[in-house]
């Protein structure tokens, strides 16, 4: 076992590297260089770092591990951090998507440099902080802290509408956290506590669950984001630098997951068993409407941000099919979708380097240039369309299973999305890289650089070995999952006999 | 071995596809065409040791999904109809690859092509040594991406890449259901392992299945979702529109995918699963009804085609149908007799247009040809045995198979055992009218073009001898494997990788048939003979004057019943103006209108200024996101102090 605080060390050892940043001088140039090299180091050693946890993870172990307990804010909250089966691999995926989002920056972000940095490792240490956190008030605090770096990342260094959609952005994620912080305060104080292990076995009352869901829902459906208050993430990654969109797409989006998981299903398991049909609803409209809507788009990240969107509609369905192939589904789901579409976003970010513009119909032809982009580029949209032997089915399938089980309706819509997102991947895929190369200004276009090739590299060796053997990642949620289920599991078999005997 | 049969295709894929530039084309090609080989060889052995010897393999590779009571295996199941297809995809597989050494010599791309052959060759192995249903669908899938990827290999045609994507699409509608079949059969029997569904199939007789707004029988709502699975990869009627425009591939692939192994994919799937199929007459009528329909339609749209290749890829679906029909008359092991002897007389037929196209330096049109058989004798030669063998003539591989397909059509408890009759047998005369109509425009008559004419030559050896050894496959197959698949010998070779229910007597009752119904084929196949005969040697002006006379009907067979425009018009752009619409109007006017830029917009109104939204704003809002969190700190220090 690990005798040393590592979940602390590794939250908060990208803020180091973002001290160190912000306390190198030099003309801008030397400072710039530096400012890459240790925002890049120290994403990797933080990559080191949270590896060490894999071994000492037990899977089997009920509760959390790596527990870390100390007093703050008086008696109310405490700094509580630790970690299970649902937190580690969102940790992991983190850690490993930061040196891509860092080397993805390398060499497309000119101004401000080190601020450039310092915003990336401030948001790093707050998306791991989410994961961690086992207080409700630390956890919001995380949670909203790390919405500042990326609202700064889109605000400063994105795209020429990049006001609007940071605004918007704002404006979606305030509704949703005002709502939250209401709720964590009536939770304290009906509870007493904003412990969350206590709270999960606290039980609020139905009535007050119902609004607390609610609540919690707001915040957790903006950020995943769910129809039909996803219309910020097109804009936002439309706007944001390629490594603001690899982090938002990659890490930020799975919060909202996360947090069903973490918090609403839990504690709230009545509400969530109430509320199902309805996230089931948006989940399938969202599949569906955000497919069709990909298919008339004319700007890439636009393309990938709409099937994003439909693939958290998986995600969702799948939580709240709320049996073991649904969470299992949807967790995995989330790790997939976690770095294909990372890497679909970079895979846009290395034209767009190249020719600087994301327009669709300003490409064509492009693998007879770059075939090494047309292959890696290949594997990614097959993940994205859930080709089996990739990691993009593993988690389509379980969720669709689970969904069928609960009701054939929900499953058979959401097939539907099999069909529409190989109709917009594809039809992405022809349009840049088949056809004739005939603009002008591609004919001498390059293929993947050495750096190109060794960001892409991981990504699509990860896309194919999860996607033949996802045994890694399902036996690490497997526990924690179960221990979910078993909450809500014995909650509705409460609310079932409990109508038994109204009868 | 067995594991060698389909990992030295993958093997040779990861070759040519990581190492193709290096090691260059003709390496790339010498590598790839000799581990065919080598798995086609241990391919014949499995089929002697499993189909005769009665020996039966599962071989576990790795666990693939491990879920709660949902257990996946990567594992390799051999048994009879495993090994029937092995030899077929091995073969045709081995052979294309050599052929294609000699076709596609010309291309600079030959790394890629055979790669993405042998990528096809492993799927497609997977696929049917799959030992679950979700293997099947990986090998399902990826024989699907690689058929995408050949479709489209010429990839600067917009009509190479629009049929690739078409494909690919049109077979997703057809996954739609085969996922929703899997679904199905894992709640019905808590597993998707062949062996665990088989042994609980019996039980599912007469259960209900809740399914979208009724119960049903379950065993039906299974195998008719899976069905439509079968239907996209098959080209079945109402799903076949992608593979007549699969022809854009290079012709190899077409013979390989598109005729020989890929396409018939649903049947075997179909068969493989014959423990459900019996359960449910319903899922047989439709199986029957659409295979018998498919037959008869293709063939109908095959008898106008111009261009050669679209002509046999309209027998194929037509061919299709018939196996189709097989399966719904109970007849699985003739289905698969069919799927044997199709797949070596159509690839012969295929690879053989690809010698002619080669000859004609890639002209396709049957109207540009004619009077070739001086010019290359022994591609003539080899195309006459495939037309005779597909027409059904006496002692060649059709006459046994496709005869045998029409007699159980007849002999079964089908409810559409008549139709499937009618339509299969008056689809045997269109077929042998569009197969020497064929014959005749290509080789006979005098040749229209006099410059292509001029330079037409013989293809290459490495050409000519997989057409050979096709050939010989297409006059022996029939009668050496006819005691195997549909007499005596069938029970002893199948055992019990086919499951024919107890009141399934096809295979009995076929051979009590009157012995005039059973010539009938035959009568059908020497008039479509005549006809051709009459329309393409002695006076090509009738079908002209025939075209004319009957405009419509004649336009409506060369438009292919108009399929393409009634989809474009009712899915296609529907879509696509639903998309558009969903996204103006939706996502733009509705609800950013009134969310996001609604509030805006009401800020602006209530303060009455114009907020001028610039850099310097930004950091406000980034500030008020920070006394947001600070000031729920602040109330906690507050309330606990």
């Amino acid at each position: 076992m690990i005798d040393w605080p590592i979940l602390s060390v590794v939250t908060f050892l990208p803020l180091v590297g973002a001290l160190f940043i912000f306390l190198v001088r030099g003309d801008d140039e030397v400072a710039a260089r530096n400012a890459r090299w240790v925002a890049l180091w120290t994403t990797l050693v933080t990559f080191l770092v949270s590896l060490l946890l894999l071994p000492n993870f037990d899977p089997a172990a009920t509760g959390f591990q790596f527990v870390e307990k100390k007093a703050w804010l008086g008696d109310i909250a405490s700094y509580h951090m630790g970690i299970d089966g649902i937190s580690l691999p969102l940790i992991i995926l983190t850690t490993f998507l930061m040196p891509f989002a860092i080397l993805a920056s390398w060499e497309s972000v000119h101004k401000r440099v080190k601020e450039y940095m310092i915003a990336f490792l401030l948001l790093q240490t707050m998306m791991i902080g989410t994961f961690c956190a086992l207080d409700l008030v630390l956890f919001y605090f995380f949670f909203e802290g790390g919405l500042i770096p990326m609202f700064l990342i889109i605000g400063v260094w994105g795209g020429p509408r990049r006001i609007y959609a940071a605004f918007k952005f704002f404006l979606y994620t305030l509704a949703g956290s005002v709502l939250m912080m209401l709720a964590i305060m009536a939770m304290y104080w009906q509870a007493g506590t904003t412990d969350v292990p206590t709270l999960m076995e606290y039980g609020f009352p139905s009535g007050m669950q119902f609004w607390l869901w609610l609540a919690f829902f707001a915040s957790f459906a903006v950020k995943m984001p769910m129809w039909p208050v996803h219309t910020w993430l097109p804009d936002a990654h439309v706007e944001a630098p390629t490594a603001g969109s690899v982090i938002l797409a990659g890490v930020l989006l799975k919060m909202g997951g996360y947090g069903f998981l973490r918090f609403s299903l839990p504690m709230f398991p009545e509400a969530s068993a109430f509320f199902a049909p309805v996230v089931f609803t948006l989940s399938v409209v969202a599949i569906i409407y955000t497919s069709l809507v990909a298919m008339v788009q004319d700007d890439m990240k636009k393309l990938i941000a709409y099937s994003s969107v439909a693939h958290m509609g998986f995600v969702t369905m799948g939580i709240f099919a709320m049996n073991e192939a649904g969470l299992q589904g949807a967790m995995f789901l989330m790790i997939s979708h976690g770095f294909v579409s990372a890497a679909l976003f970079l895979c846009v970010g290395v034209i767009y380097d190249r020719m600087h513009t994301r327009q669709i119909a300003a490409y064509g032809g492009l693998v007879k240039r770059m075939p090494l982009y047309a292959t890696v580029m290949l594997i990614f949209t097959m993940g994205n369309v859930g080709l089996p032997g990739t990691s993009g089915f593993v988690g389509e399938f379980l969720t669709m299973l689970a969904a069928f089980e609960r009701n054939t309706w929900i499953a058979f819509f959401a097939a539907t999305g099999v069909i529409l997102s190989a109709a917009y991947a594809l039809w992405l895929y022809w349009q840049v890289i088949f056809g004739p190369l005939e603009k002008e200004n591609l004919k001498h276009i390059l293929d993947l650089s050495p750096r190109e090739i060794v960001i892409m590299a991981p990504l699509v060796i990860l896309t194919i070995v999860f996607g033949v053997w996802p045994a890694p990642i399902l036996n690490m949620t497997s526990g924690a999952v179960n221990a979910i289920l078993a909450r809500t599991d014995q909650v509705t078999g409460v609310v079932k006999t409990a109508l038994l005997l109204s009868f | 071995m067995y594991q060698a049969i389909v990992f030295l295709p993958l093997l040779g894929f990861l070759i040519a596809g990581l190492f193709g530039r290096v090691i260059g084309a003709r390496m790339s090609e010498v590598v790839t065409t000799t581990l065919m080989v080598i798995a086609c060889i241990f391919a014949w052995i499995t089929f002697f040791r499993v189909g005769f010897g009665g020996v039966e393999v599962r071989l576990h590779l790795l666990d693939w999904i491990n879920v709660g009571n949902l257990k996946i295996d990567w594992a390799l199941r051999i048994d009879s109809i495993t090994a029937v297809m092995l030899i077929v995809v091995t073969t045709v597989s081995a052979l294309v690859h050599l052929y294609s050494m000699g076709y596609m010599h010309e291309d600079p791309s030959r790394p890629r092509f055979f790669a993405y052959l042998s990528l096809f060759t492993f799927a497609m192995l997977m696929l049917v040594t799959a030992d679950n249903l979700l293997q099947l669908f990986f090998g399902w899938e990826g024989v699907g991406l690689a058929s995408y990827l050949l479709i489209g290999f010429w990839y600067e045609k917009p009509s190479a890449n629009a049929a690739a994507m078409k494909a690919f699409v049109v077979n997703r509608v057809g996954d739609f259901g085969f996922l929703l079949g899997i679904f199905a059969i894992f709640v019905m029997t808590g597993s998707v392992m062949f062996d665990e569904v088989f042994a609980q199939a019996p039980s599912l007789a007469g259960q209900k299945i809740t399914f979208l707004w009724g119960d049903w029988d379950a065993p039906t709502v299974i195998a008719l979702l899976l069905f439509v699975g079968a239907m996209g990869k098959s080209a079945q009627l109402g799903l076949h529109t992608w593979l007549p425009d699969a022809m854009e591939g290079p012709t190899p692939v077409s013979a390989l995918i598109h005729a020989a192994t890929m396409v018939t994919a649903g049947v075997f799937m179909v068969a493989r699963m014959s423990p459900i199929f019996e359960l449910s007459p319903i899922a047989l009528d439709v199986v029957m009804l659409v295979g018998a329909t498919t037959a008869f339609f293709a063939a109908t749209i095959a008898l106008v085609q111009t261009d050669i290749k679209k002509v046999i890829a309209y027998s194929t679906c037509s061919q299709l149908g018939y196996m189709f029909a097989a399966m719904g008359a109970g007849a699985y092991s003739i289905g698969l007799f069919h799927l044997l002897t199709h797949a070596s007389f159509k690839a012969l037929l295929f690879l053989c247009a690809g010698s002619v196209i080669h000859a004609m330096h890639h002209e396709q049109d049957m109207r540009k040809m004619g009077g070739l058989w001086k010019k290359v004798p022994f591609t003539y030669l080899t195309m006459m045995i495939g037309t005779l063998a597909i027409t059904g003539f006496p002692f060649t591989a059709g006459y046994y198979s496709k005869d045998a397909i029409i007699e159980a059509a007849y002999s079964s408890q089908n409810t559409f055992a008549l139709y499937g009759w009618i339509m299969t047998a008056l689809a045997a005369a269109l077929t042998s009218f569009y197969s020497w109509r064929l014959v005749f425009m290509t080789f006979h008559g005098k040749p229209r073009d006099h410059h292509a004419y001029d330079h037409a030559h013989e293809s290459p050896l490495v050409m000519t001898i997989p057409l050979g050894i096709l050939g010989v496959a297409s006059l022996v197959a029939g009668f050496a494997l006819y005691g195997v698949f549909v007499g005596s010998d069938m029970h002893a070779f199948f055992r019990n990788s086919i499951y024919l229910g107890a009141e399934n007597h096809v295979l009995h009752d076929m051979h009590e048939m009157p012995k005039l119904l059973v010539l009938t084929p035959t009568f059908l196949m020497v008039i479509g003979f005549v006809i051709a005969f009459w329309f393409y040697v002695l006076d090509t002006s009738v079908p002209v004057k025939l075209a004319q006379s009957y405009n419509g009907l004649y336009r409506f067979l060369l438009n292919k019943w108009y399929f393409d425009e009634l989809y474009n018009a009712a899915f296609v752009r529907p879509s696509i103006r639903l998309g558009r619409l969903l996204w103006k109007r939706g996502d733009g006017t509705i609800i950013d209108g009134f969310g996001p830029d609604g509030v805006a917009a009401r800020v602006v109104d209530i303060t009455g200024r114009v907020v001028r939204i610039q850099t310097g704003y930004l950091y406000h809002y980034a500030f008020v996101m920070l006394i947001g969190v600070a000031a729920l700190l602040t109330w906690f220090m507050f309330v606990g102090a």
